[in-house]
């Protein structure tokens, strides 16, 4: 047995401060283990959210050394206890209490985002015939847990603070899956370019690179959205199209 | 005082598969819907699930129906079950299955483009509508997705500590929200519960935090029954390393994929104990087994492929007589298949995603190189509220259960797969039959004096901050410490009382804990309220353990090896008695039909 120490912030909406937290590390811990063992030896009020403990519900992201993680699926020996490990809240969302925020915002987007709409069943007992292939495009896309960590890195919402405008990777990466599941009859088009603001994302990954799904946000669900918005609604040949149509 | 308060017609606890989907259909009938979740909408038990959804579809072998699935159901069940919900069950999965690919569900597919399914355990044909391995997250995130556009006002991270009655009538529910952790009150005219498990009992489990039992609890204390409460599911495969995962689910869909099970001497130690009920039914040899996992129609199930109490029982055998692997469980194989599929690796990494990410993570093992080592884990109550078959009912008026939390389906023992077809099945039943029980009913009036002494009761963990009292977190270590040793996979009547000696004191020292801090977001205040109902519900599986003398799925009894056909016949019912004791008694279970009978022997 070693011991590391763990610098956690404690506080709410009003303000708080990091305090250190010295426990006991075995082997193959992670740094959920370590959080909830300072919760029960030596503060039994610390505010943590987490579900699975296994990288399948998405509740407990934090900011560990700085980076987005789930603190489920850090482990303790990828990181250096020579020194102090730092927890923190996401930055992108409100705070409520020490490592808890308010991803509140992430249930209303969704909401705005229009529903699965399928064509008519292809059997009489209300079926559809589809491809494996065709369902493996967007199972990549349904693998997302709702950790919200790609939102939280986003610096259209992180520092830009566009959250009226911008609906974050979270919810690309969902419309992307709607938009691209064949039996989907709706389209979001004009809704991404107009109301969900995919203009304003210009393709530095972030997200991608702290997606613990490793879903590839950027080049497989945002940038053809943002292909799609181009080819439909700037297309000079559509455009001119849509002008005799009306 | 007074409270944040909110009227519903249909108010469901819990928003795991079954919640959900009691929310959308209630919701659908035309009245008003709250949905109450102790955790963020979409985090439930559910989203683990991995291996997929049962449901006699037929896509794959078209000799399944649902008498198939109905006589597979019982026979695991060894035959406690409630034959009415296993009916009800086997005849509507299909076309709740379906339903989810019309709410966006995207299932793999069959070669001509169907729904894909798998063996599991238990099951004759394969029967389990699957994503990869991570079949319950695209359950829940279907359900989420749609029920969020079906008007229903969710209260996310908020608990329910007591059900509200009018007379004989459950009309509401008082719980705190996490945030604030201030109070708010439910007017409802029904009431759905669906607040899944309690593996947080044990100490090795699968389990969350969320599961201790408290729509059990809540339901038992309305003065409603509970029924087999002693046939806890392990799950055979859990891991066993490294310690900070221990527990953690190891999908039955690996040895549906070809994994075997091995012990230190590299014997496949299942084919050295196969029950009767099965022996028709299990492979002879291993080249039979893999081809049975390759979809082989002529060959029959590996034993590896038994029931779960089966194999759970068999990883212990091991153990104890010294074969186990060198952190306490046993070797579980899938790399093996390479020997026989040219692009083996690849084929694990797509058909169990999941499994690959969670042992390269978490215990730095790659499952396409190397054995997983695994052990039993508490998974799954098969036990719960009793409730009607057809409506779902308690034995309190307007008291719905459904999922876990309610008894029936399952009778001793759960097949695999089965639970995400009764979350949906159920769960539709009760949200339909609240619905219409609340459009029968007017508001009735809430005891506010019943409501000020719960208010009470929850806050007196903090009148004891300072003094020399106990954290709550230790009074639950040393339950889960005492369940997981007494009232286990391998029970006895010696072992099991001193469980039950054990609970008074246990009492005690919860109704004295004190808590630190205040009431925002203080984990250390809900552990202190969710202990009531964990100990509520040990104490019901363990006076249940101890009143059948005999050994029956998951329920073993070391001191009682053999079935007993007498007590076959009888369910375990629990309630509380006039003067707040636990009564527990053993009841008639209701005779069979002779058509469904007639299914059972034709499918002997």
């Amino acid at each position: 047995m070693s011991s590391a120490t763990f610098r956690i912030w404690r506080g709410n909406a009003d303000g708080g401060a990091f305090e250190d937290y010295t426990t006991e590390v075995s082997e193959g811990m992670v740094v959920l283990d370590a959080v909830h063992q300072i919760q029960a030896e030596k503060a039994n009020d610390l505010a943590v959210r987490w579900n699975c403990k296994a990288g399948k519900c998405g509740s407990c992201s934090a900011e560990v050394n700085g980076n987005p993680k789930l603190m489920c699926m850090t482990r303790l020996n990828s990181l250096p206890l020579d020194q102090p490990v730092t927890i923190e809240p996401m930055q992108t969302f409100p705070l409520i209490r020490d490592l808890v925020t308010d991803v509140s915002w992430n249930y209303e987007v969704k909401k705005r985002i229009k529903q699965f709409a399928p064509r008519a069943p292809d059997a009489p007992d209300g079926s559809w015939r589809v491809e494996q292939y065709d369902v493996e495009r967007v199972q990549e896309f349904r693998k997302c847990i709702e950790c919200f960590l790609c939102q939280d890195v986003c610096h259209v919402l992180r520092d830009h603070r566009l959250h009226d405008k911008f609906i974050g990777p979270r919810y690309f990466v969902y419309t992307a899956a709607l938009e691209m599941q064949v039996l989907d009859t709706a389209d979001r088009v004009n809704d991404l370019a107009n109301e969900h603001g995919v203009g304003y994302c210009n393709i530095t990954k972030c997200c991608t690179k702290v997606c613990p799904e490793e879903i590839t946000i950027t080049d497989n669900a945002i940038i053809p959205l943002k292909e799609r918005v181009v080819d439909e609604m700037y297309d000079p040949l559509t455009k001119m199209l849509r002008m005799f149509r009306g | 005082m007074t409270y944040e308060s909110f009227e519903y017609d249909v108010l469901v606890i819990g928003a795991g598969g079954a919640g959900l989907r009691a929310a959308i259909e209630a919701s659908s009938a035309g009245v008003s819907v709250g949905l109450v979740c102790k955790s963020l909408l979409g985090k439930a038990h559910t989203v683990m699930a991995e291996g997929g959804m049962a449901a006699a579809l037929g896509n794959v072998d078209d000799r399944d129906d649902w008498k198939v699935h109905f006589a597979d159901t019982m026979r695991g069940g060894q035959y406690l079950n409630s034959w009415r919900m296993a009916e009800l069950h086997a005849q509507e999965a299909p076309a709740r299955a379906r339903e989810l690919e019309a709410w966006g569900a995207v299932f793999d597919r069959t070669k001509d483009g169907k729904i894909l399914q798998r063996n599991f355990g238990g099951h004759k044909y394969p029967r389990l509508a699957h994503v990869g391995d991570r079949t319950g997250l695209e359950m829940i995130r279907t359900l989420q997705d749609h029920g969020i556009h079906q008007g229903i006002n969710v209260h996310m991270e908020c608990t329910i500590i007591e059900l509200l009655k009018n007379g004989d009538r459950v009309v509401g529910a008082f719980g705190y929200d996490r945030e604030k952790g201030r109070f708010r009150l439910f007017t409802a005219r029904a009431v759905v519960l669906a607040s899944g498990g309690i593996g947080r009992a044990f100490k090795v489990t699968s389990n969350s935090w969320e599961y201790t039992g408290d729509g059990h609890a809540l339901a038992y204390r309305a003065g409603a029954e509970l029924m087999d409460m002693e046939f806890v599911q392990f799950h055979p495969t859990g891991m066993v390393w490294p310690p900070s995962v221990r527990g953690i689910l190891v999908t039955e869909g690996v040895r549906g994929e070809g994994g075997v099970l091995r012990n230190s001497d590299g014997k496949r130690f299942m084919f050295e104990d196969i029950p009767d009920a099965y022996k028709s039914s299990t492979a002879d040899d291993e080249e039979e087994g893999w081809k049975y996992t390759q979809g082989d129609k002529n060959s029959r199930r590996p034993p590896e492929l038994l029931t779960r109490d089966h194999v759970a029982r068999c990883i212990v055998r091991e153990i104890k007589e010294g074969r186990g692997s060198p952190h306490g469980g046993v070797f579980l194989d899938i790399a093996w298949i390479k020997e026989r599929l040219p692009n083996g690796a690849e084929h694990i990494k797509k058909k169990l995603p999941s499994m690959y990410h969670q042992f390269k993570q978490l215990a730095g093992i790659d499952i396409t190189q190397e054995p997983m080592e695994v052990g039993p884990t508490t998974h799954y109550v098969m036990g719960g509220i009793r409730v009607d078959a057809d409506t779902q009912m308690s034995t309190v008026r307007g008291l719905f259960a459904a999922g876990e939390c309610a008894a029936g389906l399952h009778g001793a023992n759960r097949l695999g797969g089965n639970s995400l077809s009764d979350l949906l099945v159920f769960g539709q039943r009760a949200g339909q039959y609240a619905a219409a029980f609340a459009k029968e009913q007017t508001t009735a009036a809430i005891n506010s004096d019943e409501v000020e002494a719960a208010a009470r009761h929850a806050l007196e963990p903090f009148e004891r901050e300072g003094s020399d009292a106990e954290g709550p977190y230790q009074v639950q270590f040393d339950l889960q410490d005492m369940m997981q040793a007494q009232v286990g996979i391998v029970r006895s009547e010696g072992e099991i009382q001193k469980a039950v000696d054990g609970f008074p004191g246990l009492h005690q020292r919860a109704n004295r804990v004190g808590v630190q801090g205040n009431r925002e977001y203080n984990a250390g205040w809900h552990t202190a309220l969710d202990l009531r109902n964990l100990l509520m519900v040990a104490e019901a599986v363990a006076r249940s353990a101890i009143l059948r003398k005999e050994s029956r799925g998951a329920h073993f009894r070391e001191d009682h090896l053999e079935k007993d056909p007498e007590q076959g016949k009888l369910n375990t019912v629990i309630r509380q008695g006039t003067g707040g004791e636990m009564d527990v008694v053993q009841e008639t279970l209701a005779p069979i039909r002779d058509d469904l009978q007639q299914i059972i022997e034709d499918n002997k």
